[in-house]
């Protein structure tokens, strides 16, 4: 399953999409993340299913433009260190 | 309240409640119940083994518990059941964690899809859940599972919000928003603006410009539905496509998303309003087996 968290706004679109069926629940992202925006959670959109799986944490979701800004240098293009931490290639953002 | 008080509140949608009288809940297995608890309406689903044995949809208060219990309350009334007897409550929507008799909260992502799936059949691959606060575009399997998801919860833009805030400016019933916008010879342009507040202010210039309430709502409607097919043009299209949420309901807004499409969303056999509160009521029933096997 493909999550996608985040929102469109008039500067642009914020999005980051976890794809939950590649997602191995090893936390290296959580570790990653200097800001603390993803976390290990059960997976609330399958309910009946137990194992954990990377989420971004609900009181970043409506700001990931400025929780991920120090992570995104302008005029130049770097892999995010969440990103580049998820072994099997789960994570992508869409800025 | 006064009738010629309560008159004047456009935005005020009608409240329901509803018994199946084919079903006996003394001869059902597990009787299993959802309630979800929105921004705008709150709606508790009572099933008995799977099927939808009474329902109620309201108003939510400014406390989320008690619109919780207010709800459930309405649902059982008349029906001898009680609170007791319900083996497995699952609360949904924004006040999910306030409903005080439930064991379990569950997203209303995964509850609308489930709910979806329930009231428009397995051929449903995406969901355009219309809230009163947010609006999501879900894709989901045969089974209601969640696939994917986009959820628009910034703004009001494209929300049941959004539409009482019109239905109050321009003195329509919000239950006749829908079809009044589709009197209009010709297709207005769109209200310009996404937010309400600055759609509002638009609206009020349109009409200072001589634009019928017609026109006007025609411009509101196109607008709301542009935007959630945006939303759901990022998320990627599947047919079949069904319509959840409050906006299900208002024709306006449906078919110009279904004509900015093209395709046709099915007429719902049941209020597309208790899609959530439905789906939340089939997880507590596969909670419930769920419990009943490992205790």
């Amino acid at each position: 399953m493909k999550a996608n968290y985040g929102y469109k706004d008039g500067s642009g679109e914020y999005f980051i999409t976890i794809d939950t069926d590649l997602c191995n629940s090893c936390g290296k992202c959580v570790e990653a993340c200097p800001a603390g925006v993803l976390e290990l959670a059960e997976n609330e959109l399958d309910p009946l299913e137990e194992d954990l799986v990377a989420i971004v944490s609900e009181n970043h979701r409506k700001k990931i433009k400025y929780s991920c800004a120090p992570c995104k240098p302008s005029g130049e293009t770097k892999v995010p260190p969440c990103v580049k931490a998820c072994e099997p290639g789960a994570i992508t953002h869409s800025w | 309240m006064s009738n010629a008080e309560s008159d004047k509140e456009y935005w005020r949608w009608t409240e329901t409640r509803y018994t199946n009288p084919d079903i006996k809940w003394e001869e059902g297995t597990i009787i299993s119940a959802g309630v979800d608890v929105g921004s705008v309406s709150t709606q508790a689903v009572v099933m008995v083994d799977g099927e939808i044995y009474c329902y109620s949809s309201m108003r939510t208060g400014s406390n989320s518990p008690d619109s919780a219990n207010n709800a459930m309350e309405w649902a059982l009334e008349g029906t001898g059941l009680s609170l007791d007897k319900i083996e497995y409550v699952v609360g949904t929507g924004y006040g999910r964690v306030n409903v005080p008799f439930s064991k379990r909260a569950i997203t209303e992502i995964a509850c609308h899809a489930r709910g979806a799936n329930f009231i428009y059949g397995p051929e449903i691959r995406t969901v355009l859940d219309m809230g009163g606060q947010d609006c999501k575009a879900i894709r989901c399997d045969q089974r209601g599972k969640v696939v994917s998801f986009l959820m628009n919860d910034k703004c009001a833009a494209g929300t049941g919000r959004g539409m009482e805030v019109f239905a109050d400016l321009l003195q329509v019933h919000i239950n006749d928003v829908g079809e009044m916008s589709l009197q209009v010879k010709e297709e207005p342009e769109p209200v310009s603006s996404t937010c309400v507040v600055f759609a509002k202010s638009e609206a009020v210039g349109l009409l200072r410009e001589g634009w019928p309430k017609e026109k006007v709502l025609a411009a509101y409607c196109a607008a709301m539905a542009h935007r959630v097919v945006t939303l759901l043009l990022r998320l990627g299209i599947e047919e079949k496509f069904a319509i959840t949420g409050g906006i299900a309901k208002n024709i306006g807004v449906v078919k110009r998303i279904e004509d900015e499409l093209k395709l046709k969303a099915p007429e719902p056999s049941i209020d597309p309003q208790i899609a959530g509160a439905i789906g939340a009521a089939l997880f507590a029933k596969a909670l419930a087996e769920k419990q009943r096997k490992s205790g």
